[in-house]
């Protein structure tokens, strides 16, 4: 009754519920940042597309938050309903992360949001610009400490562990543990990215309906720029991450790149497709480049990598997933580099605003950050497997002793309230987009007076 | 060290918990009085008067939950594991009506009236099951070594069941005279009627709720039935009976902001009371407070932050507050 089963549909209840939560944080991260931008571009030039794109985004926004804050609830909650051996057990230093995060990141957002959506008419230009900042701060403080609880879990440090519960002996070392930087600047980059593809994307659809309006223009070439800076950035970000996590957890290293033995002192090779079989405890039909691997992840022609045969069966995570999605996101990543520097030819062409098949290009990867997120997640947490605190605490002690039979009524519950409600909410923010950006009438004696 | 981090966590909790019912309380009972509210202007009006508080004020579940989770993890654990059914009810209530402040204004005009519908049901559903959350909670939990033992509907039974319909009422009656004090006219007068049959709604509640708790466990009967102690508890019916009558008075009266004062004193005594009986247990009966406590270097890490922070949370709040003053007027809305 109390088998494996129940633990199985909580984790996929915990990821179904996470995944969907993380698309609506990664765009509520970006897009407030970007509207602080052009708010700040519009106090500072004066000139009305700034203002019109500020609005126009505000709206997308709104959606956006109402959604993230609902399906945020649920997850703060379901670490005690559905993994109450982890609460008991890590709550002493998820808790108080969390106690911070609620303190510093989400009144914040929460307690400026008003002022941002509903406050132009109540307060002047200026005060409004900085409720607009601190609801982006509120944002980027959350994902601070999230993924420092995150990491945490991962490299856990800092710590010794009493009576079956986890004593914070250093709290500079738990928040400032060694993949949490790491983790940080990544997923960081990673909301940016996501929010820019997204806003070249309606740039684009918007274009290809031939609606060439200055603020359509203005918004594709802004993420453009953004996109041809930034995705470089996070290919040296990937990449230092993946060398910390080589020294921290070598076994999800071995999993991403399907390495299952070191023959010899052979260097490591780089696989680059294939099917990792979990039983033959080999890679199969693989497509490799010599000494390759060596090379990215030692920096050297001779050293090996960790591999997977290292470690007994029981100790190995889902390779075949973990090494799939890696090869999803590191994929995606090579499409935006190939989109950013498309888009930067075009730009010296004089012809980024035309052509069917590059703006199609552009809109088709609208939604290619969050996939790139969604796949970079699931390295990193199925990666972590079989532990739920890295080498400390076992997933399948972390679990409540629910029943399958109230587990699996409660994950159906879930996926038919989530697929329905964000389904419709994405249905009406997409409809939001197409409005595109509107010329708004401004009218600063308007905006600045308070009506009695 | 003389200072007790248990005690100062269990009071900070208390003072969450009781924000989170003030603030979410008069939000969920607009959602509860909606039914009641017929014209399509005067619907926006009503969630105008929130919509831009709304998300602050669901906040500080948020906080009531990650204290909870961070002072006390034993109790966070043994009471959410017990309470998952009804808790994972009130979220997806929660859900419901928290898109549909935004989706209402998004959505197509024949959709509108469906998400009019979720705005209700979902506040009436997450507002009865927190009244669910509080009825179990007092009844508290079966407990063997640190975990909890009992079934999974143990909840299910009268006294839980009918602090969720006390909990609407209480909503309904904050979100009633909440209104009284942000609409004019016609809605105001509608809302002064109903907030007055309330009240006296809500005082049966609190008899029979009062009746009932001291006879769940001997300890909360000693507690309130003790020698010194009856004289002094008995100040707390007789405040529920003038203010009951002094909110009843008011809503025959030319007032604005009395009744909406006077309700959240009310709901204040009854939290007192809720305090009285319970106290000093987590999980009533079998755990106090100092056996689930983090390890102090847990609550202290978190205290630090907390005490620096949430008086600029306080400020700020209040700024928003003070953003919005004032009456609510139709066709005041928000999406310019
Ligand atoms: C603060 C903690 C935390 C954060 C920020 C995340 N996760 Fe996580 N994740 C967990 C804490 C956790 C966990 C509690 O530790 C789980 C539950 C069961 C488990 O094994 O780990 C987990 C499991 C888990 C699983 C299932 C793994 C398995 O059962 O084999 C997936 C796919 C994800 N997560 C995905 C994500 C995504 C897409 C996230 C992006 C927001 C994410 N996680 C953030
Ligand atoms: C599994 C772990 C997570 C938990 C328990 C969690 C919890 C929550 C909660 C309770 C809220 C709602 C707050 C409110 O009422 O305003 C929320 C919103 C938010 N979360 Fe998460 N979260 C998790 C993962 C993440 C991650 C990984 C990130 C970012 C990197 C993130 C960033 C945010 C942001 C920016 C918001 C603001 C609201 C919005 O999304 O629109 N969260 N989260
Ligand atoms: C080719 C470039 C990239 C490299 C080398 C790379 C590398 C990595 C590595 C090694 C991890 C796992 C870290 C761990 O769990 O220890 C990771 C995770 C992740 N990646 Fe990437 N990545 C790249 C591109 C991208 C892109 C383009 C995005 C999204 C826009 C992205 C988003 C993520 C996210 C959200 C995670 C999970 C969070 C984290 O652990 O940081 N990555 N990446």
């Amino acid at each position: 009754m109390f088998g494996l089963d129940a633990i199985d549909i909580a984790r996929i209840q915990f990821a179904f519920t996470v995944s969907f939560h993380i698309i609506f944080p990664a765009i509520t991260i970006g897009l407030s940042t970007y509207i602080v931008v052009l708010e700040g571009l519009w106090l500072k030039t004066n000139n009305k597309i700034y203002y019109n794109l500020c609005v126009f985004w505000a709206k997308i926004f709104a959606v956006n938050f109402g959604m993230g804050v609902v399906s945020g609830l649920v997850m703060a909650f379901q670490f005690g309903t559905n993994w109450s051996g982890f609460s008991a057990f890590a709550g002493s230093i998820t808790g108080p992360l969390l106690t911070y995060e609620v303190m510093t990141a989400f009144f914040l957002e929460a307690g400026f949001l008003g002022v941002m959506l509903f406050g132009w008419k109540k307060v002047g230009p200026h005060l409004h610009f900085f409720a607009t900042a601190m609801v982006s701060l509120g944002t980027n403080i959350s994902m601070f400490w999230i993924l420092s609880s995150n990491s945490w879990m991962q490299t856990p440090q800092g710590y010794e562990v009493v009576n079956n519960q986890v004593i914070p002996l250093d709290w500079f070392a738990i928040v400032f543990n060694p993949s949490f930087l790491h983790r940080l600047v990544h997923m960081g980059i990673a909301a940016f990215l996501s929010t820019a593809f997204l806003v070249a994307a309606v740039g684009a659809w918007h274009l290809l309906q031939g609606n060439k309006t200055d603020e359509n223009k203005k918004m594709f070439s802004m993420a453009l720029w953004f996109i041809i800076i930034v995705v470089p950035l996070q290919f040296l970000a990937g990449d230092s991450h993946g060398l910390n996590t080589l020294k921290y957890q070598p076994t999800k290293i071995a999993a991403m790149e399907g390495h299952w033995e070191n023959i010899g002192d052979e260097p490591t090779p780089l696989i680059l497709f294939g099917w990792p079989d979990m039983k033959a405890e080999e890679t199969k039909y693989k497509i490799e480049i010599p000494v390759l691997g060596s090379l990215i992840l030692k920096h050297s022609f001779t050293e090996q990598i960790p591999a997977l045969k290292d470690v007994p069966p029981q100790d190995r995570p889902n390779v075949p997933f973990v090494f799939w999605s890696f090869r999803i996101m590191v994929g995606i990543g090579m499409l935006m580099l190939l989109l950013g520097i498309v888009g930067l030819y075009r730009r010296y062409k004089k012809n980024l605003y035309q052509g069917r098949w590059w703006l199609r290009f552009v809109l088709l990867m609208g939604p290619s950050g969050l996939v790139a997120i969604l796949a970079g997640w699931f390295v990193t947490e199925l990666g972590r497997q079989p532990w739920v605190v890295y080498g400390v605490l076992r997933t399948k002690d972390a679990a409540s002793a629910h029943g399958d039979l109230q587990m699996s009524i409660s994950l159906l519950c879930f996926v038919v309230v989530y697929s329905f409600v964000f389904g419709i909410g994405y249905f009406y923010m997409i409809k939001q987009m197409k409005k595109g950006a509107i010329s708004q009438p401004i009218d600063y004696a308007q905006l600045t007076h308070r009506e009695e | 060290m003389a200072i007790d981090l248990s005690l100062i966590w269990a009071a900070l909790i208390l003072i969450g918990v009781a924000m989170y019912v003030f603030m979410d309380g008069f939000d969920l009972g607009i959602g509860i009085l909606f039914p009641f509210v017929k014209d399509a202007e005067e619907k926006d009006i009503l969630i105008n008067t929130v919509a831009p508080v709304w998300d602050g004020n669901e906040t500080w579940l948020v906080l009531g939950g990650a204290a909870l989770f961070g002072a006390f993890p034993l109790a966070y654990a043994v009471i959410l594991d017990a309470l998952t059914i009804p808790l994972t009810l009130m979220l997806l209530g929660l859900i419901f009506r928290g898109v549909a402040f935004e989706f209402r204004f998004k959505a197509t005009p024949s959709h509108r009236a469906f998400w009019d519908k979720a705005f209700v049901i979902g506040s009436l559903i997450a507002t009865f099951f927190q009244g669910v959350t509080i009825g179990a909670f007092i009844y508290g939990f079966e407990v063997v070594d640190r975990h909890f033992v009992g079934g999974y509907f143990d909840w299910f039974t009268f006294f839980p069941l009918f602090c969720g319909v006390g909990l609407i009422i209480a909503y309904a009656l904050l979100g009633s005279t909440w209104l009284i004090m942000k609409t004019e006219h016609h809605l105001q007068a509608k809302m002064k009627q109903i907030a007055s049959y309330l009240v006296g709604i809500f005082f049966i509640v609190l008899i029979i709720i009062s009746i009932i708790t001291p006879m769940l466990h001997k300890q909360i009967a000693e507690r309130w039935f003790n020698m010194p102690n009856i004289f002094i508890l008995s100040v707390v019916p007789l405040l529920v009976v003038l203010i009951s009558y002094g909110i009843w008075k008011a809503c025959h009266k030319e007032v604005h902001s009395s009744p909406f004062i006077l309700s959240l004193f009310l709901i204040f005594l009854g939290l007192f009371g809720f305090v009285i009986s319970v106290w000093p247990y987590v999980i009533p009966t079998s755990i106090t407070i100092w056996e689930a406590a983090a390890p102090a270097q847990s609550q202290l890490f978190a205290l630090i932050g907390t005490l620096f922070i949430l008086p600029i949370v306080l400020m700020y709040t209040a700024w928003t507050y003070y953003v919005f003053r004032g009456k609510v007027k139709a066709g005041e809305g928000y999406h310019h």
